[in-house]
């Protein structure tokens, strides 16, 4: 009797321990961490890989474009390192696909949406609200000035 | 159409019905892109679809990618990690010449 008791002891208190670590370690596929990530930084990018080394060719595509409007200082956040975060991010911007941009707090698109505002010009506007300046834009100028 | 491969081809023949029948589309491609990538033969995990749809029409380039990633949540719930789509109205796909570029390569590259 003395010895089920201990066992069952043993185990309640593994489980206890474990609800404990789950109640107080940061989730960081919770809704205030992502909150914490994104609300006012200029540009955060969600991505497979890092910006040096990418995993994946669409997370890839985001860091290229980033790279032509010279914005080098952006905040990245690989998923593929952190599950949680990685199925965080999805239900946080009810989108299921990686990579995501946030500029400002805002959910911007995928990479889909990034090649498209940059091929229509939008993307320089987006970014002039954030506060950066795109590179694209003096290469203009230096055109014009040339021309 | 859908007659030929359509077992062998689950995800892809679902992924059309459904864009066929919720958009309307005046056009339609499904392109099962997996190859490009480091899954096994057969797979049915990375697809790029083009839907030219006049439900488009008056919505920002967002939302109508959130309303094609909702008409195949289940999809994109289940297997399928990749999709990248041209979402565009009628008009829109006969001023762009109807071309829609290439999908970048799996690791990186030039990407562009």
């Amino acid at each position: 009797m003395n010895r089920l008791l201990k066992i069952s002891t043993t185990k309640s208190t593994a489980s206890f321990c474990r609800i404990l670590a789950a109640r107080y370690s940061t989730n960081t596929g919770s809704k205030e961490h992502i909150d914490g990530l994104v609300k006012d930084k200029k540009l955060v990018v969600f991505m497979k890989g890092t910006p040096d080394s990418p995993n994946c060719g669409f997370s890839n595509l985001v860091v290229q474009i980033l790279r032509m409007h010279g914005v080098k200082d952006f905040q990245a956040h690989n998923v593929l390192a952190d599950q949680s975060l990685r199925q965080g991010i999805k239900d946080y911007s009810q989108w299921q696909t990686i990579p995501q941009i946030y500029m400002n707090g805002e959910f911007i698109g995928g990479s889909d949406i990034m090649l498209e505002m940059h091929k229509n010009g939008d993307l320089i506007e987006e970014l002039k609200k954030v506060g950066i300046r795109s590179a694209l834009l003096d290469q203009q100028e230096d055109e014009n000035k040339q021309g | 159409m859908m007659s030929v491969g359509q077992n062998e081809k689950p995800v892809e023949t679902s992924i059309r019905n459904k864009l066929s029948e919720i958009f309307k589309p005046s056009y339609l491609e499904v392109n099962n892109e997996s190859y490009m990538h480091s899954v096994p033969k057969g797979s049915e995990t990375h697809f790029k679809v083009v839907v030219v749809s006049d439900k488009f029409e008056n919505l920002p380039l967002i939302k109508r990618h959130r309303l094609v990633n909702e008409t195949l949540k289940e999809e994109l719930d289940s297997g399928v990690h990749a999709l990248s789509m041209v979402t565009k109205t009628l008009k829109q796909w006969e001023d762009s010449g109807q071309k829609v570029g290439k999908s970048p390569p799996c690791m990186g590259g030039a990407g562009l």
